[in-house]
């Protein structure tokens, strides 16, 4: 168990190292810097104060060296457009990305685990039919797409919800459905497969051959199995959630993360975009760690495994 | 052994995608691709004006079967008077050419690797895995957004953005199957015939698993049309006043509240078409050309 983990925290590491690399290497070679951490429009005298000022005239192993310890240190840098550290502006944007993602994740689960299990017990039936259309329009339909419609419908035509914007529970509504939808889709196909799984079990089997009511056995024998995977898979995507809702955040004008680097784009606000990705990066690589050692915990099978 | 150097010629890919029969053939999807394509390498005839100038004088006309509506403008125009059928035609061939180039790129980058990673093994399969690995963790269109602010908009730069976020699944999956074909008679004879290592891989690994490259490229477009719209959407992919689809939709943004419906709905319904018509397309080819493929 312990060289497992010790194992997952070292790919961990690797991967958090690579993303520090990246973004690091990816930055200095597609053009000069000092460009992107100045405003624009920056005389060459302001452009040769900050090279001097980040180092940017060291080499390329100190410059990283200066990159990875302040990053240590918390410190993302300083946005040009709101004057104050990123960190800050990022902490002060997160609980409204949770909001969304956790109102996004309510609905993505309300629809998909029934939809899911009504598929897997009707299997080849049409409400299995019914379901594999919803889940490929669900992975066709780009979010943005769907959020612009619902716009057009009930905020323009029905006049019924706020079409942008935060603060009264009719605000939640549009946006999380347009960032649920594709979830739904997702969690819908596992609880198909996962309960497909259970359901040719024994021990499913055994409950139904006790004369079980058919309803009893799915509620109480079938579906807490099946929904395991079901919400791991929901953990890990709550955090994508918060992560890529900038398409989402931005067409309903949703002051989350999203917004932040959306804003961050538009007023070349560099160190706003560059911390918006680590720290994005960063929290799923942690949350894919965390569901690899809670695996293992469960799964001896895992651990052992090489 | 003449059996199996048969056995093996015989699913290499050009024999494999001739002796497909076309039961369960997705008519209507094949048909949507084939009229996309068609509009977009005939643009510039099909087009019925110049998708990036319009007229300021004709701003939001809807379209022809809407009250105010003529003909002139069959779908309408934009808030600079552009004629929105040009743009939508012209945007085909914007998300095509993108959407291929970005598959191919994304493809080659992911195969090489699968290949060499397979094949070789080792100490280079463990370092390209782990890089595989650590790419993957990164959400994909945080990174190509991340990309695209730094390097600035062109659709040369997203086609690479998008090859550089997607190669990962084909280098995983890839990988899987050089594992099993390197055991393979025919491949054992190859290195008995001493050919090297990188004959075997380009001769005898490689048209073995175009197969499984072309199913996951098909199934990939869906997704690298859509991110590609996105890009374009948060001004970072293509840049205007080129006509794409997702740049369209940020455009009809500012229309969207005054109603003018045509603008969102229209592009949208392109995206979805396109973007149905190649997942539908993808999971026949996947049942098709390889049913191991299946769990993909």
């Amino acid at each position: 168990m312990r060289r497992y983990v010790t194992r997952r925290i070292g790919y961990s590491l690797i991967s958090l190292f690579l993303l520090s690399v990246t973004i690091f290497f990816f930055v200095r070679v597609t053009g000069d810097p000092a460009v992107l951490l100045v405003e624009p429009g920056a005389s060459k005298a302001d452009l040769d104060a900050v090279r001097e000022q980040f180092g940017l005239d060291r080499p390329f192993l100190i410059q990283y060296g200066h990159f990875m310890s302040s990053l240590l240190r918390g410190d993302l840098g300083q946005s040009f457009y709101y004057r104050t550290p990123v960190l800050e502006l990022y902490l002060s944007r997160l609980p409204n990305s949770l909001l969304l993602a956790l109102a996004a994740m309510g609905f993505s689960l309300l629809i998909g685990i029934p939809s899911g299990i009504m598929a897997a017990v009707r299997v080849g039936r049409w409400w299995d039919s019914v379901g594999k259309v919803f889940s490929l329009l669900g992975l066709s339909l780009p979010s943005f797409a769907v959020g612009l419609v619902m716009i057009l419908f009930f905020s323009v035509y029905l006049g019924w919800l706020p079409s942008s914007g935060s603060g009264t529970p009719l605000h939640v509504i549009m946006p999380a459905f347009a960032l649920g939808w594709y979830f739904a889709a997702a969690h819908m196909r596992l609880t198909r497969s996962s309960m497909l799984d259970v359901l040719g079990s024994e021990y499913v089997k055994l409950a139904r051959l006790k004369g079980l009511p058919e309803s009893l056995v799915i509620t109480k024998h079938a579906l807490k199995n099946a929904l395991i995977p079901v919400l791991t898979l929901a953990g890990i995507n709550l955090v994508i959630m918060v992560n890529v809702a900038v398409v989402v955040e931005t067409v309903f004008a949703w002051p989350g993360i999203g917004r932040l680097l959306y804003e961050g784009i538009s007023f070349r606000d560099f160190p706003v975009v560059q911390a918006v990705v680590i720290l994005g990066g960063s929290m799923i690589v942690v949350v894919n760690l965390m569901v690899d050692i809670l695996y293992a915990v469960i799964d001896p099978r895992i651990r052992l495994e090489r | 052994m003449n059996g199996s150097s048969r056995a093996a010629t015989l699913t290499t890919f050009p024999w494999r995608l001739a002796s497909i029969r076309l039961d369960g053939f997705p008519i209507i999807p094949a048909f949507i691709l084939a009229f996309l394509g068609f509009l977009a390498i005939f643009a510039n005839v099909l087009a019925p004006y110049d998708p990036e100038i319009g007229i300021l004088g004709s701003r939001f006309r809807p379209p022809a079967w809407q009250t105010g509506g003529s003909t002139e403008y069959l779908l309408g125009t934009d808030h600079l008077g552009r004629d929105v059928l040009s743009r939508l035609i012209f945007g085909a061939r914007v998300s095509m050419v993108v959407g291929f180039m970005a598959v191919i790129v994304a493809g080659v980058i992911g195969t090489v690797l699968g290949i060499v990673s397979g094949y070789l093994g080792g100490w280079v399969d463990q370092v390209i895995m782990r890089v595989t690995d650590a790419w993957l963790a990164l959400p994909a269109l945080l990174f190509a957004i991340f990309l695209a602010a730094i390097v600035g908009p062109s659709a040369m730069n997203i086609v690479i953005i998008l090859g550089l976020a997607y190669w990962t699944r084909y280098a995983r999956v890839i990988r899987g199957e050089v594992l099993s074909l390197k055991e393979r008679e025919f491949v054992r004879l190859a290195i008995v015939a001493g050919c090297s290592k990188r004959t075997i891989m380009r001769r005898h690994i490689q048209p073995n698993v175009l197969n499984s490259a072309i199913v996951l490229g098909t199934l990939m477009l869906g997704v690298v049309i859509v991110t590609e719209a996105s890009l374009s959407f948060l001004g970072v992919g293509v840049p205007p006043p080129q006509p794409a689809w997702g740049l369209m939709l940020a455009d009809g943004k500012k229309g969207l509240m005054a109603g003018y419906w045509w603008l969102t709905v229209l592009p949208c319904a392109c995206i979805m078409f396109m973007v149905l018509s190649a997942n539908l397309l993808g999971d026949w080819l996947r049942v098709k050309l390889d049913p191991q493929l299946r769990q993909l």
